[in-house]
């Protein structure tokens, strides 16, 4: 059973798929209706505890769907398992936000993706405008009925890149949604972060300097089309057609970026290197360009 | 007989802290970190304003800042302040702020570094969010043995 689309929203109907995005509004309207859950997802594992929207159940990014021992999301029998226990079907609709604006929503919604899970969605804005709204939070907990959700094998191949495939993409489009100071090598995680696993600073060769929240408008929704258009299109010069991969520092960040243009802007071909610098600035003998400008593709011999 | 040594060397406060998580079902252990979490004593009045008195843990992903006052007894005082957006990570600083406040500066140096492994979180929290805690916990005993008096 599908919920139908969010059609309120005048700036949700200039995107390529208006209904990838619901309002508060609309969310709030259709709480406890049959066919729709909600995610949270946070960067911070006890925010959920703290208060969430009524009925929603939560997906933690790190201890639930990340493999606990090998660098890698969870297999379909994994993913099987973890929908069941949240009570999650098939052919649910999924709504999906979170802290830090939906950066770990987005996530979610991308690795939801890679499972093939057709109708998934973000609350424009995520946690933090819900609460601004002054719309309920609860700290009663989230009972649903366990499901069956089938066993579907993960599907990288479309929506997933891995280094070799960064690799072998080098003249293409490449976004690096980091800060200008990861960027440009002067530091190898974002300022506040703590530094985690990186070897060598920099970028990948040609990859264009698009930091992720420059999608993100001053109410923490997403940026309206026209504005999209000219960060995305005008400014780093992505066009239909060619194929694109964003990556960040693991691969969080740039799912918020692959959500924009995959789903708002409507690129066909994008991938999330989620390997992301902590891959790329420890592996032995790939190319790294420092300083501000994208650099050149190395030659190839 | 390295456990033994572990035993001993821990304080009271920490083990006391250490085993009500590990009595607990994993799944729990994040609720009682969450009490321990709303239980963080706001940072004293004093501080208000100098902010060059606390120093930030940058191995955590919040911004979090702690302070440690070490008495004329050689005794420690530990002070943090982390947003209420960041309950992980307040939790965290509650608990050292609880198990190391009072002890004296050799009873909280003795603490092993290793202790945020030891409280049954690794797999509840991740143990990429642990390492803040354990950031956490080296820096506090940095500016302890800084400002410890005796020698």
């Amino acid at each position: 059973m599908t919920v139908e689309f969010d059609t309120s929203s005048p700036k949700f109907a200039e995107y390529a798929e208006p209904g990838r995005l619901v309002t508060g509004e609309w969310l709030e309207a259709r709480l406890g209706q049959p066919g729709l859950v909600v995610v949270e997802s946070d960067e911070d594992v006890l925010l959920y505890e703290t208060g969430h929207i009524p009925g929603a159940v939560k997906v933690d990014w790190h201890t639930e769907l990340n493999d606990p021992v090998v660098r890698d999301y969870v297999d379909g029998k994994g993913f099987a398992e973890l929908l069941s226990s949240k009570g999650i079907s098939r052919d649910d609709t999924v709504v999906i936000y979170g802290d830090k604006n939906n950066w770990w929503a987005a996530y979610a919604l991308w690795v939801f993706s890679l499972f093939g899970h057709e109708d998934v969605r973000l609350l424009d804005g995520g946690r933090d405008k819900w609460i601004a709204e002054g719309r309920p939070i609860t700290t009663e907990p989230t009972v649903r009925e366990r499901t069956e959700y089938p066993v579907v094998e993960r599907d990288d191949s479309v929506l997933r890149a891995y280094k070799d495939d960064v690799l072998a993409h080098l003249g293409n489009p490449l976004i690096d949604v980091r800060s200008p100071e990861e960027y440009n090598g002067s530091r190898t995680s974002a300022p506040a972060y703590p530094e985690e696993g990186a070897l060598r600073a920099g970028h990948i060769p040609t990859a264009k300097s698009v930091p992720w929240a420059r999608a993100v408008a001053e109410d923490g929704g997403f940026k309206p089309r026209a504005e999209l258009d000219a960060i995305y299109r005008e400014e780093a010069g992505l066009s239909d057609g060619e194929p694109i991969i964003a990556y960040c520092r693991i691969g969080e960040r740039s799912s918020h970026t692959w959500f924009v243009l995959k789903h708002l802007l409507g690129f066909e071909n994008v991938r999330n290197y989620d390997g992301s610098w902590t891959e790329w600035g420890s592996a032995v003998r790939v190319p790294i360009v420092t300083g501000d400008a994208p650099g050149e593709v190395p030659g190839r011999s | 007989m390295i456990e033994r040594m572990t035993e001993t060397t821990l304080p009271a406060s920490l083990a006391e802290i250490r085993d009500e998580f590990l009595e607990l079902p994993e799944p729990e252990r994040l609720q009682l970190l969450l009490e321990f979490s709303n239980e963080l004593p706001a940072i004293p009045a004093r501080y208000e304003g100098h902010q060059e008195l606390l120093e930030q843990v940058l191995e955590c992903q919040s911004p979090v800042f702690i302070a440690i006052e070490v008495d004329d007894d050689d005794r420690v005082a530990m002070f943090a302040t982390a947003p209420r957006e960041a309950p992980t990570t307040r939790g965290f600083a509650s608990i050292l702020v609880q198990g190391l406040s009072g002890l004296t500066v050799d009873e909280a140096l003795a603490v092993p570094d290793d202790y945020p492994d030891s409280i049954g979180l690794r797999r509840a929290v991740s143990p990429l969010r642990l390492s803040g805690m354990t950031g956490m916990l080296a820096r506090a005993k940095r500016q302890i043995r800084a400002k410890r008096h005796s020698s």
